[in-house]
């Protein structure tokens, strides 16, 4: 599989990351030939083997339902780019 | 002997016996990294204000005769992707130059309680993504044993500070080998523990299933006496596991006798430096002679790991990542047209290369068509990497192999080729696809001077016993005790 | 051509902890914006979510009471995309496992059950929300992380409903279950309970499915089934006209009534769907699932069922209820204490809804007591009081919740059995309208129903309205 101009382009969107047109002929060598390295896996049958995501063998692990305290509004908006009033302030959000 | 080169352990004890005033200890550390560290570049920040308020309030305890912690006046280094409540922590990244955590990671907590005093933070690859400290967005740190070298990373800045006498104690993270390959890079001892040892909350996140804090120490001991602090179960970590923390000091010195130590025979290949293979090799007649036993093993999926790696830990920090778009704290682009122009404007100039190379690799493996053949088959062979070791450990104690392939390499060596440098991450990156501690330990010196390092992999939760394997060997040699002549240095 | 409607519904409800569904901020509604947050809710660097127990015990109940299979294994993931309100940028979901799966629900249309089945029911975190400025130009908005991090139960349904009655009875009999199992306070006005629904046309008597349109933005259950219907005739309309149908999403215009794409099924989402590694797995028992079980109480359908076999009510007095689980709780509390089915039926079905409904009440903030009621039938029955006095005492009974017996006595309202004292003020009556006995011996039987009247004004309402009617009778005939 070999990645072309298209796909970085699609990844990027997905990424939120805004790429020059260099950087996309960049990332198009790079990532083919990490990709490439990484087509040895396909060597490989693993139809009977069961996916693994985790390093540890645990399960049900939870918290009780007590509140806790929340921390301050000046924590909160501390490293704020922007805030108006008790708020986030962001570029207007078209639906 | 110099102020700055005692071990912690022996330090808390001219500390308890008030031969040596804390104030003094950090005054010195402070003075030597105003010093030498413009050199060596391994903070970004330095918390000289607190330091110096913590050292009195300790100092004054100490004399009232007040109980005091287990870390009393020893100064840590804290790698710059380990939240600490107050304090700059960067990551390295223009993203959160100017993030200030309203929080203490649950290891910070744990320094405090035991009376450590947080001397600053150290530098990284930025979001510990790398193995040389050159993928800071602010500083490249350099080998103490030779500056036209990589520290190794991405806990490049510990390791040096460490290695340099910029600190007694360090911490840092270790996601594909982030801890042990620039301990080994600098002649230091690091040790990733288990995931799930210690807890995972405040270290900013690369790859969740892999990632997990260690130390890096002076010797064996000190990374006994710092595991034992930091380690234990945490609430606030779904994955912090409740296992009994073991006095990690005590039977440090029980040795070697009838151990079997597994050589995996895949590690030894061509691909191999010939000065590291000799040190291994010198390192394992002394196991030997000390009585323990080394048999050959074989991890027959060696050769898939790094393939393993950067598809779940990438995968993983795609998603990490996604969080530093500008709208609650960190980097935001200026007059932004828009939204999602706000997303990526910030992202493309919050972020550096290889942080973007990874999150889109990461993003392209589980995007819509690929998951199955990137992510879903990573996970699949992870689970025959973790196989390998399950059976390697049903006949042996613990595996010795390289910390790293090579010695280490020039600054701007490797820096063009991102695939090499993943490579080079060979020997390490098991441990964390498969969550086993590991321990790198001083184990000689190339031609050229460069430290060598060995690595010691164990099963899970058995730091205690790698702990005791390091130690036999660290106390019949003297590499661990070799300094870097600081040419630079005017110290 | 004739069209049959297809229509699946998405149902997200809000849980009913006092915590967020990984952090311990409280997630009560209407606090000021930004103050019920932390670092974790916020997406902060370096913080780790930890699985609220009672979330997911709710989220089971829930499932179990939608008759959904458990699996033993189940498992988060993260559901990544891009918004201001989404802290993280992923929703922390599930994808490759749900919680629950293949259940079923049946609801009542005009007497007849129809099974609707559920496709999956799964928990994920909520998101915050965004503020969109009145003032006009204004170039940017706000957000409030608040709601952000707060359980969620997604139910999604199998594209099984026809039509909008059986979409409507879906929606209530949903939101019924969900209270009754009281994970939920499914209070639309805050958003804890919504719906989104997709809707697609096909030929009548066709197996094929047509291309799905999905619609957003519905704020009430009355939009639901207003954007079914305007989506129904945009269909059929454009089908009519040859054309073919996208799979799109449209955004709901309440104030215009009318929708519009938000993006086409090319513009689609790519999710990104992978195991959250920062949570394990859950491992569900089947002691668990006994255990949740044993609190799931009979629910509104078998409870109606059960009421019209037993009591032999009506399916409509039943349905009334049925509506609430404290109102069927009341009934069968006060038929354990007498045995008096219909009239118990009667009092709450009609007297204590309008009560309720006329004096805006908190229906599980009433303090009448079942005790209390069955006093009043007794009272009644034993002729202490008139049943008109007794509609009186119950509206003071569900304002104070005080016993019958009390209000009666301070307000002295006892029924007046006392044939002399009734007959002396018959008399007074007689004498003071002249008009009305001779209106009376003309034919006209009105004028007895206004002297009663005017005998029971006298005695303000507590004379034996029997007793005065047979006494004026003998009276004036
Ligand atoms: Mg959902
Ligand atoms: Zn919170």
């Amino acid at each position: 599989m070999k990645i072309k101009k298209k796909d970085i382009e699609y990844v990027a969107n997905l990424s939120r990351i805004e790429l020059s047109e260099i950087e996309k002929e960049t990332f198009v060598h790079q990532l083919n030939d990490i990709l490439s390295y990484i087509e040895k896996l396909n060597r490989l049958n693993t139809e009977t083997v069961k996916p693994m995501s985790c390093a540890i063998d645990v399960t049900n692990i939870f918290r009780e339902d007590i509140v806790e305290p929340s921390i301050s509004l000046e924590d909160t908006q501390l490293n704020a780019p922007a805030i108006k009033g008790v708020f986030f302030k962001v570029p207007k959000v078209i639906e | 002997m110099r102020l700055s080169e005692y071990t912690a352990l022996q330090i808390k004890k001219k500390i308890i016996s008030r031969e040596i005033r804390p104030i003094d200890l950090v005054e010195h550390f402070i003075k030597r990294i105003k010093d030498i560290d413009h050199d060596i570049q391994a903070y970004l920040t330095i918390n000289e204000e607190e330091t110096i308020k913590k050292a009195a309030q300790i100092q004054k305890k100490i004399e009232n005769g007040e109980n005091v912690g287990i870390l009393a006046g020893i100064p840590i280094g804290i790698k710059d992707n380990i939240c600490t409540k107050g304090l700059h922590t960067t990551c390295a990244s223009k993203i959160l130059e100017n993030f200030i955590p309203p929080y203490d990671a649950f290891v910070v907590k744990r320094l405090k309680e035991e009376d450590a005093i947080i001397l600053g933070k150290t530098n990284l690859d930025e979001f510990a993504m790398g193995s040389s400290t050159e993928n800071s967005s602010f500083k490249i740190t350099r080998n103490p044993w030779n500056s036209d070298y990589v520290p190794g990373g991405s806990s490049g800045g510990s390791a040096a500070a460490i290695a340099a006498d910029l600190s007694i104690l360090a911490l840092g993270s270790d996601t594909g080998g982030s801890v042990r390959q620039p301990a080994a890079f600098c002649g230091v001892v690091g040790v990733k523990p288990t995931y799930g040892r210690v807890s995972r909350f405040g270290l900013i996140a690369f790859g969740s299933s892999l990632d997990q804090i260690g130390t890096l120490t002076r010797d064996v001991k000190d990374a006994a006496i710092l595991l034992q602090v930091i380690a234990g179960h945490d609430l606030r970590d779904s994955t912090s596991m409740q296992v009994p923390v073991p006095d990690y000091l005590n039977e440090i010195d029980s040795g070697v006798h009838g151990l079997r130590i597994g050589i995996p025979k895949e590690y030894f290949d061509a691909g191999l430096n010939e000065d590291v293979h000799n040190a291994l090799k010198n390192a394992l007649r002394m196991y030997e002679q000390f009585g323990a036993k080394v048999v050959e093993i074989s991890l027959p999926h060696t050769e898939f790991a790094v393939a393993v790696y950067y598809i779940v830990a990438n995968a993983e920090a795609s998603s990490n990542l996604a969080r530093y778009d500008g709208v609650r704290y960190g980097y935001r682009t200026s007059k932004p047209n828009g939204i999602i122009d706000m997303y990526c404007h910030t992202r493309s100039e919050g972020f550096g290369n290889e942080v973007k190379r990874r999150i889109m690799l990461g993003n392209y493996a589980l995007s819509s068509g690929y998951y199955d053949a990137y992510y879903l088959k990573a996970s699949k062979v992870r689970n025959l990497i973790k196989n390998d070791f399950d059976v390697a450990f049903q006949n042996v104690d613990c595996i010795i192999c390289p910390t790293s392939p090579v010695p280490g390499f020039k600054i701007g060596e490797r820096a063009k080729n991102p695939l090499e440098m993943y490579l080079s991450d060979i020997y390490t990156i098991p441990a964390n696809l498969t969550g086993i501690p590991g321990i790198s330990v001083p184990c000689g010196f190339s031609k050229e001077g460069l430290p060598i390092g060995m690595q010691i992999l164990g099963k899970h939760f058995e730091e205690k016993k790698l702990l005791q394997i390091a130690y036999a060997f660290e106390r019949e040699t003297d590499f661990h005790m070799k300094k870097p002549v600081l040419k630079w240095s005017t110290d | 051509m004739e069209y049959e409607v297809v229509v699946g519904l998405e149902t997200h409800a809000e849980l009913a902890t006092v915590t967020k569904l990984f952090c311990g901020c409280s997630t009560k509604f209407g606090i000021e914006p930004n103050t019920q947050v932390c670092p974790v809710c916020l997406g902060m660097p370096g913080v780790l979510p930890v699985m609220n127990k009672k979330a997911f015990d709710y989220a089971l109940k829930a499932a179990i009471a939608l008759n959904c299979k458990i699996d033993e294994f189940t498992n988060f993931d993260r559901k990544s995309y891009y918004y201001p309100d989404l802290p993280k940028n992923y929703q922390i979901s599930q994808n490759y496992y749900n919680l629950g799966a293949d259940g079923y629900m049946d609801i009542h249309v005009n007497g007849l059950v129809s099974r609707i089945r559920i496709h999956n029911v799964h928990l994920e975190e909520e998101a915050g929300k965004l503020i969109h400025p009145e003032e006009v130009g204004a170039d940017y908005s706000l957000v409030d992380f608040n709601r952000a991090g707060v359980p969620l139960l997604e139910i999604v349904s199998y594209p099984d409903m026809r039509n909008v009655d059986e979409v409507e009875s879906y929606m209530q009999t949903l939101k019924k279950i969900l209270l009754y199992t009281e994970v939920s306070d499914c209070k639309m006005q805050e958003g804890s309970l919504r719906f989104e629904a997709s809707i697609s046309l096909r030929k009548k008597g066709s197996e094929k499915l047509g291309n799905r349109v999905e619609i957003k933005n519905l704020n009430s259950m009355k939009s639901v089934l207003r954007a079914l219907e305007y989506e129904t005739k945009r269909q059929t309309d454009s089908l009519g006209r040859g054309e073919t149908i996208d799979r799109e999403t449209r955004l709901w215009d309440e104030v215009n009534e009318k929708s519009a794409r938000m993006r086409s099924k090319e513009e689609a989402q790519d999710y990104r769907y992978f195991p959250e590694p920062d949570l394990l797995p859950v491992l569900v028992d089947r002691k668990w699932i006994a255990e949740i079980k044993e609190t799931i109480p009979e629910l509104p359908l078998a409870k109606k069922q059960r009421f019209m076999e037993v009591f032999k009510l009506s399916d409509y007095d039943t349905s009334l209820l049925v509506e609430e689980k404290v109102l069927a709780d009341l009934f069968e509390d006060c038929i354990k204490i007498l045995d008096r089915p219909k009239v118990f039926c009667n009092w709450i079905a009609n007297d204590l809804l309008r009560e309720v409904n006329e004096k805006k009440l908190d229906i599980h903030q009433l303090p009448v007591r079942p005790k209390q009621l069955a006093a009043l039938v007794e009272m009644i029955e034993k002729g202490t009081i008139s049943s008109t006095i007794a509609k009186e005492v119950f509206s003071e009974m569900i304002l104070t919740g005080n016993d019958p017996q009390v209000i009666v006595e301070e307000k002295k309202l006892t029924q007046i059995n006392d044939e002399g004292f009734i007959g002396a003020v018959i008399a007074k009556i007689i004498s003071s309208n002249p008009s009305a006995i001779e209106d009376y011996k003309k034919g006209k039987k009105n004028a007895l129903v206004f002297l009663v009247g005017q005998v029971m004004k006298e005695t303000k309402g507590k004379a034996n309205p029997k007793m005065v009617n047979e006494l004026l009778q003998k009276k004036i005939d």
